[in-house]
């Protein structure tokens, strides 16, 4: 870990995700494939940032290898000042099929993580109440995920990950199985406790509503082995409107067909 | 209760068209279901024939039901850890699958002669087959539910903190429970089924040895008791391993009612 040691500068905040030189590559010999080159993304310390781009571009692995459940072949993947080698509770993910554990209810699914934490039971009961009740599931905590909605078992997803005091958000593509209603009302409540709680935020979607509606930066992706070019990043792009974004104003369609720009016809 | 009532029509059904057919004579070596419920009562209480059977069910149920739990528990507490092993391991899987899959189609009739030859009559035949009967349909359960646990509910408990160590317990056993909790009601069922087999040669006690007796004395309406008998033991055991299972790791939702 020596490349830690010299790029990590005491001075400066640390950032909450920092990407360098990252890529990715499947298999040995002959058969290999790059999924993804050169990625360079730093993301500050409660930036929310969406990853878009065609499928294939690699913005779910990227997600995953920040996740820790797949490791960069080159590359520096660090969270928080710290090389990432394993998934950890610090870096809690939401799925786009939730991943409950069916056998807990609601509450229980929402205590595993203090849980493993070991914290005293006193504790996981507060901690539980404040996260089921921010989600708005306070009257269903006894319920288990086969009763729940969609919309509902996500709630539960997000809960259960903020249970943990995560530095690191990471989303892939969490609203993508629900309905357009649902879909922004939990957009909505997720702006909502982002700002309360203020996590790094790294959500991938294919949304670009989603995206401008979510984020502080859109990174846009590009490539992947389909294409004959490893995943890259293609172009970033601010998103400087204040909360809540009115998504018929102008700006906002602007910066949408900026984006649907940037991903038809990358530059580069 | 309401249940209870919905379930008295089709017995009741049988019983008349069983009572007509032998009053018409249309079954001439069977009994009518009267001389079977004064066979049963003998046989549960002994207060009407006083010969060999009479009074004697609980010491046959009791045999029966020691041969069962016995060799059914043996399997489990072997299959079961196997099944788990199987399923995380590909290399301990590669040395020991082969061979299971060339015993496992043989049925357990197959294995009481030899069974016989080496363990003798008695008991621990029984119970050896019983084992034998109850093992595989526990193993191929748990090795299937483990290999199915959803790789999406392992990366979730990753990022929620669990360490590999405490994946089994925490994750893979709760997940693959409903699989291996199938395996062990199929397995019951089984055993109940293998110990009339494993009783009908060189035990002197247990449900099958009576109604294998009482086949050579042609006694049919002990034979239809000890039937009758066999049903209701096996429909208990199962219900005692639901709610045991169910009392041993709470109100899991993957659980059957």
């Amino acid at each position: 870990m020596s490349a830690a040691a010299v790029s990590y500068a005491p001075s400066a905040p640390e950032a909450g995700v920092e990407l360098s030189g990252v890529g990715k590559k499947y298999g040995s010999g002959e058969h290999v494939t790059e999924a993804l080159r050169g990625v360079e993304l730093t993301l500050p310390q409660g930036e929310f940032v969406s990853l878009i781009g065609a499928s294939g571009c690699g913005k779910s692995t990227l997600l995953r290898i920040v996740a820790g459940f797949e490791r960069a072949t080159s590359g520096s993947v660090k969270v928080r000042g710290k090389p990432v080698e394993r998934p950890g509770p610090e870096r809690g993910v939401v799925f786009q099929d939730y991943g409950l554990f069916p056998w807990l209810n609601v509450a229980d699914n929402v205590a595993y993580g203090p849980r493993q934490r070991r914290l005293p039971a006193a504790q996981v009961t507060s901690i539980v109440d404040r996260f089921v009740k921010m989600v708005g599931l306070d009257r269903f905590r006894d319920r288990f995920p086969h009763q729940l909605s969609g919309g509902m078992q996500q709630r539960v997803a997000i809960a259960r990950v903020l249970a943990n005091d995560p530095a690191v958000l990471l989303m892939d593509e969490p609203f993508g199985a629900l309905d357009s209603l649902t879909r922004q009302t939990l957009q909505e409540e997720l702006i909502r406790v982002w700002r309360e709680l203020s996590p790094t935020v790294m959500l991938v979607t294919h949304s670009v509503e989603e995206a401008v509606f979510l984020s502080d930066r859109v990174v846009v992706m590009g490539g992947g082995p389909t294409h004959g070019v490893p995943g890259h990043v293609t172009k970033i792009l601010d998103i400087d409107l204040a909360h809540p974004r009115d998504i018929t104003s102008p700006a906002f369609n602007d910066l949408k067909r900026e984006l649907l720009e940037a991903i038809h016809h990358p530059t580069h | 209760m309401k249940k209870l009532l919905w379930a008295l029509p089709v017995p009741a059904m049988i019983l008349a068209l069983w009572s007509f057919a032998v009053s018409q004579q249309w079954l001439t070596l069977i009994p009518g279901p009267f001389e079977v419920l004064l066979a049963i009562i003998d046989f549960s209480f002994g207060t009407l024939y006083d010969d060999a059977y009479s009074g004697t069910l609980l010491t046959h149920l009791f045999a029966s039901a020691g041969r069962v739990l016995g060799g059914f528990f043996l399997a489990a507490f072997s299959a079961i850890p196997l099944g788990i092993l199987l399923a995380r391991y590909g290399r301990f899987s590669d040395l020991v699958e082969p061979t299971l899959g060339v015993l496992r189609p043989i049925p357990v009739t197959a294995w009481v002669p030899l069974v016989l030859i080496v363990f003798g009559l008695g008991s621990h035949s029984a119970i050896i087959l019983i084992f034998i009967g109850s093992f595989f349909p526990i193993l191929i359960n748990t090795l299937l539910g483990v290999k199915r646990v959803p790789q999406r509910l392992i990366e979730a408990a990753q990022m929620l903190g669990t360490s590999e160590r405490e994946m089994l317990y925490k994750v893979i056993l709760p997940a693959a429970l409903p699989s291996v909790f199938a395996g062990m009601r199929i397995a019951l069922g089984l055993a109940w089924v293998v110990v009339v087999v494993g009783e009908t040669v060189g035990v002197p006690n247990g449900l099958g040895s009576v109604i294998t007796e009482a086949r050579e004395v042609s006694r049919t309406e002990i034979i239809i008791t000890g039937m009758i008998f066999i049903g209701l033991a096996g429909l208990i055991t199962d219900k005692l391993l639901v709610n045991g299972v169910r009392r041993a790791l709470g109100n899991s939702p993957l659980l059957p009612n």
